[in-house]
């Protein structure tokens, strides 16, 4: 092999030019790339129109889950006290997110669509034991950790994959 | 022939006590802000941003990587011989540290009746000062590897030892040209001589080989890409520094930053005319042109990692035997004849 000064050269200054460049860099918290329609984030609970869970209890969900992360404890509805629409509700739901792998199996293996995986993948905490959502928090809307900014201040160029195609 | 800006004065002690205090103070300033420049520069060649996080534009970043590498547990390899553990570090950053003090880096002051000269001190033979306290600062390498019991450490040492001592070969061959036309070996009278012979011409158009061959060496000899065969983290992981943290790999990180600050101010002190500039005005300002030049060269580093690739083993041998070698001698001995016979 011979040495090439010419080509080490022009490397230079490629690296050179490089710098005046506009950075391709997402600057993450204040811009938030849009998430793919079919992303799988956090597992949300869902009720029907008129405020009846649609869970039944079956723990279809836990037995799909590969990861064993989904704990249903089932009871009966009783006249008084009707939580879902079917004969039983789910008394305690749990998901462990911090053994979740966000397949998608529970969603697949409901058969009233009541568990599906939703769009929000900023789930860091602080201990182990804020990670095991409960029936409530799957059920209400997600709260929304950092604060999001006006994206056009930190807006970055789209990449040449998104743009040409 | 005595220079205006080089008076032969003698200074009362402490005046150098002082001075040595703010340079080394500005030398660890400037090794800050150096791995500051260098993570933006590069994030810059690579179209990201570079740190922009801790304070205005990341400016705090280099304080908060001090902060945090303090405040680490000094752990300990099990294995380890402890002296030489704990000693390693010192060792290399003394020796890194203590080289600066012979870069002149300005005219001279005269500040409230006492004439303030502007450098640590003025050593007859500066440059084999240099080298010799370089060549000791190496043990701190070579004795922190084989220290810590470990055998991508050892091989990292031993890689750093080879390596360096090749390679000190060439560069002590490539400022003996220098040496020759100056015929001292004090930095001071040599950047005295680039200002007064040759019509303000600074070495490196007479000398241009002997620079290329000084930054090539240079450069393999600080450990820098594309000769950072050392901390090569595909193969080694990090190389003599693999069992360090906290604040003792902080030092061995402070003296290869700061030797290659040093070694930047000796190519601009050997090469490029030091604290002068080309003409016969405004060197008052010796050290802001002695810190555009530094600044200048020290880029230059930052922009080769961010471009070349690493070589390999026996690349970086083969080039330092059979190119540099041969080219810094046949330097030295033509400079030499042309010297005598001129």
């Amino acid at each position: 092999m011979t040495p090439q000064p010419l080509g080490t050269l022009k490397g230079f200054a490629v690296t050179f030019r490089q710098m005046f460049k506009k950075p391709l860099t997402q600057q993450y918290p204040e811009y938030k790339r849009p998430l793919y329609p079919r992303f799988r984030g956090r597992h949300r609970l869902h009720r029907h129109e008129n405020g009846l869970e649609k869970c039944v209890g079956c723990s279809l969900c836990a037995a799909a889950c590969p990861s064993d992360c989904i704990r249903v404890v089932a009871a009966e509805n009783t006249a008084d006290d009707r939580v879902s629409a079917g004969e039983r509700y789910a008394r305690i739901y749990e998901i462990n997110l911090s053994r979740c792998i966000f397949c998608g199996y529970c969603e697949l293996a409901c058969p009233f669509d009541a568990i599906t995986l939703g769009n929000e993948f900023e789930l860091s905490e602080y201990s182990r034991d804020d990670l095991i959502y409960t029936k409530d928090m799957l059920l209400d809307e997600p709260i929304k950790r950092v604060p999001i900014q006006d994206p056009a201040l930190f807006d970055t160029p789209l990449p040449a994959y998104r743009t040409k195609s | 022939m005595i220079a205006p800006f080089v008076a032969a004065t003698s200074e009362p002690w402490w005046i150098s006590l002082i001075k040595a205090a703010i340079i080394i103070n500005l030398v660890l300033v400037t090794f800050a802000y150096l791995t500051l420049t260098e993570r933006k520069v590069m994030g810059r060649m690579q179209l990201r941003y570079g740190p922009n996080r801790a304070g205005p534009f990341g400016l705090l970043q280099p304080i908060a990587d001090l902060v945090k590498l303090v405040r680490k547990e000094s752990f300990f390899p099990a294995a380890a011989i402890d002296v030489l553990y704990i000693f390693a570090p010192f060792i290399a950053a003394f020796a890194a540290l203590t080289t600066f003090s012979v870069i002149p880096w300005g005219p001279g002051w005269t500040i409230d009746g006492y004439y303030v000269t502007g450098y640590v001190a003025d050593v007859p033979i500066a440059l084999l000062l240099i080298f010799a306290i370089g060549s000791l600062g190496i043990y701190g390498f070579i004795v922190g590897g084989w220290s810590s019991d470990s055998k991508y450490a050892l091989l990292g040492s031993m890689r750093t030892c080879a390596q360096l001592v090749s390679y000190e070969v060439s560069l002590a061959l490539s400022v003996l040209g220098v040496v020759l036309m100056a015929r001292s070996l004090s930095l001071v009278d040599i950047v005295d001589h680039q200002y007064h012979d040759l019509w303000y011409v600074p070495y490196i158009v007479p000398q241009l080989v002997g620079f290329l061959v000084f930054m090539f060496a240079g450069t393999a000899e600080t450990a820098r890409a594309p000769f950072d065969l050392p901390e090569a983290e595909q193969e080694l992981v990090a190389g003599y520094h693999t069992e360090y943290g906290g604040m003792r790999f902080g030092l061995f990180t402070m003296a290869e930053y700061v030797n290659l600050i040093t070694l930047s101010a000796l190519a601009v002190t050997l090469f490029l005319g030091g604290w002068h500039i080309p003409g016969p005005w405004l060197q008052q300002y010796g050290p802001i042109w002695f810190l555009l030049k530094l600044g200048l060269l020290l880029f230059v580093f930052i922009w080769m990692r961010a471009t070349l690739p690493r070589l390999r083993y026996d690349q970086l041998m083969r080039f330092g035997w059979k190119v540099l070698l041969p080219v810094a001698t046949a330097n030295a001995v033509i400079t030499a004849i042309l010297v005598v016979a001129l």
